[in-house]
């Protein structure tokens, strides 16, 4: 069974002007242990996605209808008492920006025994021993030693670590990354990869990765889903989506990228850019940038169904399966 | 192509000085703290190509591209352009219209109480070189159309626009004083890559249509690969690695070349096992001795950590590396 499981989510936000759907109907599923990238231009809905998975949303937004289910459970319709118990204890989060997610007044050591003890039954001294074993393990350098040093004496790609310690120290059974390695260096980036990767595989926890690099998808996750204009264009095992897309969006957004392997004249691209919010046109979102449209795709919004090994919400490749 | 050299670079070092005030120096017994962040880089661009600079975030690549604007004066060493020196190209405005620069950030870069015709004229009046109201109104509306908005949005505000429209009016601006030379500091870095694929392509366009040199500056090695001709590799304040891109990408020399190359995740490597370098960019304050990469470096020995390694020059390429020139890096 799916550790867990969203369906037909939909996200809206009311304005003055009339109500902005942000998510629009998204269903997809995360395995026990495993890795899935959602990856998506900016505003396409990647982070909101999280946000509404840990009860982060910023009001006015509001999960108006669909269902999301941890471990069995809905949580989507919990009070904020309730919510605050499964958050941090069963579904961790990373953030972009480690400096802001740290506490500047408050040491390392004392950031997790604290994140510890309210999730777990630990003594002082345990939660001590259990603190510095994390910071070791995420390759924090004379853990020991530097258990009671505050944010700003460690560097980026540490504090970063110490992110990941404080999102794992709990022992959750999903962690949500919103763009983890984004604020860091390349080099650094992946370190931080290697890191996350491995605590996934040991501890078997799965892992949500949002972010906006194809690169950092396609090196960590099992699975990708690639998120347009708050919907899901396609989802599917990352090798696949990668190397043979099926949506045009997809597509698109792979050319585009440009590669370390060749040097291309001219990269493809996607001309115009994605639909605001308040503009999204009827039919498939991608429409009117998509070369390939036909006439069915402005009147009718296509259905995310299985298109070779992946699933891809497009009547092209729907049509021509048929 | 004309092998006409556009700017050359030569020893420039740019040093700032970042040390408490004088008297809290004196009371608490402390030397001068000097930043060196850019320590001797010497290069040059020729006519109609696009020389990078790369490196991680402190390696002096923004302090490069502003120093080649005259934006920032060298500490030490010397910038010609057009065969002047920067200091007498910034006082001749026939010579200074003709580099510009690109910034990051579209959004911090436009002001946001001026229409789009105002800052795309804006450099044309500065340097006076269309009077008649008729004219500018003209030209900007070639600009824009140059750059693929249309000569309606001289009209709007840069809200109105999205990332990667207000980087195309950027380039327009930058085009307007008629330039030969732009830097362009990470230019597609806040955009999304459907939409950098897009000022990718108009920036090559460009340098095609109207014979334009760049010095493109990012921390992106793939986006470099695309974008340029030569290429120089730097770390901490000073070039490791320079020579043309293809070659360098084709056989890397420099153990930090290597390095940043093989940190990258590419979408070709699905599933990459890999075991990355530890070690983190040092301080620009308190650089290492010697090689300011030996800390890092699976090659160093005891002459990397005493000695600075000196270019050496292997197909073409400069290397600066012990490793390398005793011929240990295989």
């Amino acid at each position: 069974m799916a550790l867990l499981e969203v369906n037909q989510l939909c996200v809206e936000f009311p304005t003055r002007r009339g109500v902005l759907r942000a998510l629009d109907n998204i269903s997809f599923g995360i395995e026990p242990g495993e890795i899935l990238g959602v990856v998506g231009e900016s505003g396409a809905g990647k982070s909101l996605t999280g946000a509404a998975i840990i009860g982060l949303l910023e009001p006015p937004g509001r999960v108006a209808s669909g269902q999301i289910i941890f471990d069995g459970k809905r949580i989507d319709n919990l009070d904020q008492e309730a919510m605050r118990a499964i958050r941090g204890r069963h579904i961790g989060a990373i953030f972009q920006d480690p400096l802001t997610t740290l506490d500047p007044l408050m040491s390392v050591g004392k950031q997790l025994i604290e994140t510890m003890q309210t999730h777990l039954k630990l003594s002082d001294r345990d939660a001590k021993a259990r603190a510095i074993q994390w910071l070791e393990e995420v390759g924090i350098p004379a853990a020991s030693e530097r258990v009671f040093a505050y944010p700003h004496q460690f560097s980026g790609g540490m504090r970063q670590r110490v992110v990941i310690a404080l999102a794992l120290c709990a022992e959750p059974r999903l962690v949500i990354a919103d763009e983890p390695t984004t604020a860091l260096d390349v080099s650094i980036q992946a370190q931080i990869i290697t890191l996350m990767r491995r605590l996934a595989a040991d501890h078997g926890t799965s892992i949500m990765l949002v972010t906006h690099d194809m690169g950092v998808i396609a090196e960590t996750c099992d699975r990708v889903a690639v998120m347009y204009a708050g919907r899901i264009a396609e989802i599917g095992p990352v090798g696949d989506v990668v190397r043979s897309p099926h949506h045009p969006y997809t597509e698109g957004l792979m050319g585009s990228i440009p590669s370390l392997e060749s040097r291309v004249a001219r990269l493809r691209q996607i001309d115009g850019a994605m639909p605001r919010l308040n503009a999204i046109p009827k039919g498939c979102a991608f429409n009117l940038r998509c070369t390939k449209a036909i006439a069915r795709c402005q009147d009718e919004r296509p259905e995310l169904l299985p298109a070779g090994t992946t699933q891809a919400a497009c009547f092209l490749v729907q049509e021509g399966a048929q | 192509m004309s092998d006409r050299i556009v700017l050359q670079a030569n020893d420039v070092a740019r040093h700032f000085d970042v040390s408490r005030p004088a008297l809290q120096r004196l009371l608490a017994g402390e030397k001068k703290r000097i930043l060196r962040a850019v320590d001797g880089v010497s290069f040059q661009i020729v006519a109609g190509e696009t020389l990078s600079l790369v490196g991680e975030s402190g390696c002096g690549k923004s302090t490069m591209a502003r120093l080649a604007v005259g934006l920032y004066a060298p500490t030490q060493g010397s910038i010609t352009f057009e065969g002047q020196s920067m200091h007498a190209a910034l006082a001749d405005t026939s010579l200074r219209r003709k580099m510009n620069m690109i910034f990051q950030d579209p959004y911090a870069s436009l002001n946001p109480r001026w229409r789009v015709r105002d800052i795309v004229a804006e450099p044309i009046k500065a340097f006076k070189l269309l009077s008649s109201r008729k004219d500018i109104e003209d030209r900007v509306g070639q600009l824009l159309t140059q750059v693929g908005l249309s000569a309606h949005d001289g009209e709007k505000f840069p809200h109105e626009f999205s990332g990667g429209q207000r980087q195309r009016i950027s380039i327009a601006r930058a085009l307007s004083s008629e330039p030969e030379f732009l830097v362009c500091d990470e230019p597609t870095s806040a955009l999304d890559v459907s939409v950098q694929a897009q000022i990718l392509n108009l920036m090559r366009d460009l340098q095609e249509r109207l014979g334009l040199t760049y010095l493109f500056i990012s921390h992106n090695l793939a986006v470099v690969r695309h974008m340029s001709d030569d290429l120089g590799v730097m770390y901490l304040g000073r070039i490791v690695e320079q020579g043309p891109a293809e070659e360098i990408f084709r056989t890397p020399r420099h153990p930090y070349t290597r390095l940043l190359l093989d940190a990258i995740p590419d979408i070709s490597a699905v599933g990459r096992q890999r075991t990355p370098v530890g070690g983190e960019v040092p301080s620009p304050i308190s650089p290492p001795s010697g090689c300011t990469f030996h800390p890092r470096c699976p090659l160093a020995n005891a002459r990397c950590k005493a000695e600075r390694p000196m270019e050496t020059k292997v197909d073409g390429v400069a290397v600066a590396c012990h490793a390398v020139e005793e011929g240990r890096a295989a």
